[in-house]
């Protein structure tokens, strides 16, 4: 397949795009999780070659390491096919929210398949934070180095991660299986400047748990609809009275 | 023949219960974001939506830990996480500080406090 020669402003969006993903936070964050995903493929037993292009296709961790551990333990395949598509579905809403930011007057859709596939919270989070002060017309090619930066980082210390497995000591196993929910944590609140996402932010610390505790079923899609929606409403009656 | 099943079963199974039911969410956001301006009223209620539920999935990572993480103790996990947010808010709203001192937390507390 042959693709008509780029402007150079688009591929340097690409390869800046790259240079932001291997310099963020995100690339430790990537570091550690797919270290720590390598080492459980290793244990259940799937081939290094299955995890690589499980990263590639799927491209979300925590759908990722359902997959491993389910699969592994020889779980029905609906119960699997569910599990997964349940963790995923915060994919919908974030997908929303970024490809309006992609999209100028001369996107095609089909320019957009890919930034939605590479769609994963650290390519999310900090297209969010860097797009907005980016010309329109880069903003894809920035996504895609940024998203194609992060995965390919993720594939190599997945390959580590499984020929290290077993190795580490389990509180240095530990640490590296904190480093998402702390990366997360911390760019998330970064990511949060205006009131509405302030709120959705707190809210969901607080309700995600809170339903966990009293087992309530499908508890991530009910935290994020009942934390966004108070979040949206607080956000609206505001404008309302101001 | 056989063989050939056995050692392509896992990936298609992968394709079947790993990328189709994961890949559903990223392409109704495709075909549903279509028309939508950045600046819409729906796409900050799906910002919100979306923060909620990685905030959701933070929280329980933190709280309900599963496999090695579940051997640090519950008040040192929280206390990392606590000491982390508490240092990105005090140096310069720096990523990097505040992940590193929660880290530091959590290795130190393990190491005191650790089964």
């Amino acid at each position: 397949m042959s693709t008509p020669a780029e402007p150079p402003a688009i591929s340097s969006a690409f390869f800046r795009g790259v240079k932001s993903a291997v310099t963020s936070v995100f690339f430790l964050v990537l570091l550690g999780t797919y270290i720590g995903i390598g080492a459980l493929a290793h244990d259940y037993g799937f081939s290094p070659w299955w995890l690589a292009l499980s990263t590639i296709v799927v491209w979300a961790s925590p759908a990722q390491v359902i997959l491993i551990s389910s699969l592994g333990t020889g779980a029905a395949l609906i119960e699997v096919a569910l599990a997964v598509t349940l963790s995923a579905i915060r994919l919908f809403p974030m997908v929303v929210a970024l490809l309006p930011l992609l999209r100028s007057r001369t996107t095609r859709s089909r320019d957009l398949l890919l930034p939605a596939h590479l769609t994963a919270v650290s390519m999310w989070v900090e297209s969010l934070r860097l797009l907005p002060a980016m010309p329109a017309e880069q903003r894809v090619a920035f996504c895609n180095g940024l998203g194609v930066g992060y995965q390919t980082t993720a594939v190599v210390f997945g390959f580590a991660g499984y020929y290290l497995a077993a190795g580490l000591p389990p509180l240095l196993a530990g640490t590296l299986l904190f480093l998402t929910p702390m990366s997360f944590l911390i760019s998330t609140a970064r990511n949060s400047r205006q009131l509405v996402d302030r709120l959705a932010f707190g809210l969901g610390l607080v309700i995600g748990p809170l339903l966990t505790l009293n087992q309530v079923g499908l508890d991530l899609m009910w935290t994020g609809l009942i934390g966004g929606a108070i979040a949206y409403g607080i956000h609206r009656l505001r404008r309302v009275t101001k | 023949m056989n063989a050939l099943v056995a050692e392509l079963w896992p990936y298609l199974l992968l394709l079947l219960v790993g990328y189709l039911p994961n890949e559903i969410w990223r392409a109704l956001g495709l075909v549903l974001s279509r028309g939508l301006d950045e600046d819409s009223e729906l796409v900050v209620l799906a910002r919100a939506v979306a923060t909620a539920i990685i905030a959701g999935v933070i929280a329980k990572l933190i709280l309900f830990s599963t496999g090695t993480l579940a051997a640090i103790p519950l008040p040192v996990r929280i206390a990392a996480a606590v000491c982390g947010f508490l240092a990105f808010l005090g140096v310069r709203r720096s990523v990097f500080v505040g992940v590193a001192t929660g880290e530091a937390v959590l290795l130190l507390g393990g190491y005191i406090f650790g089964r």
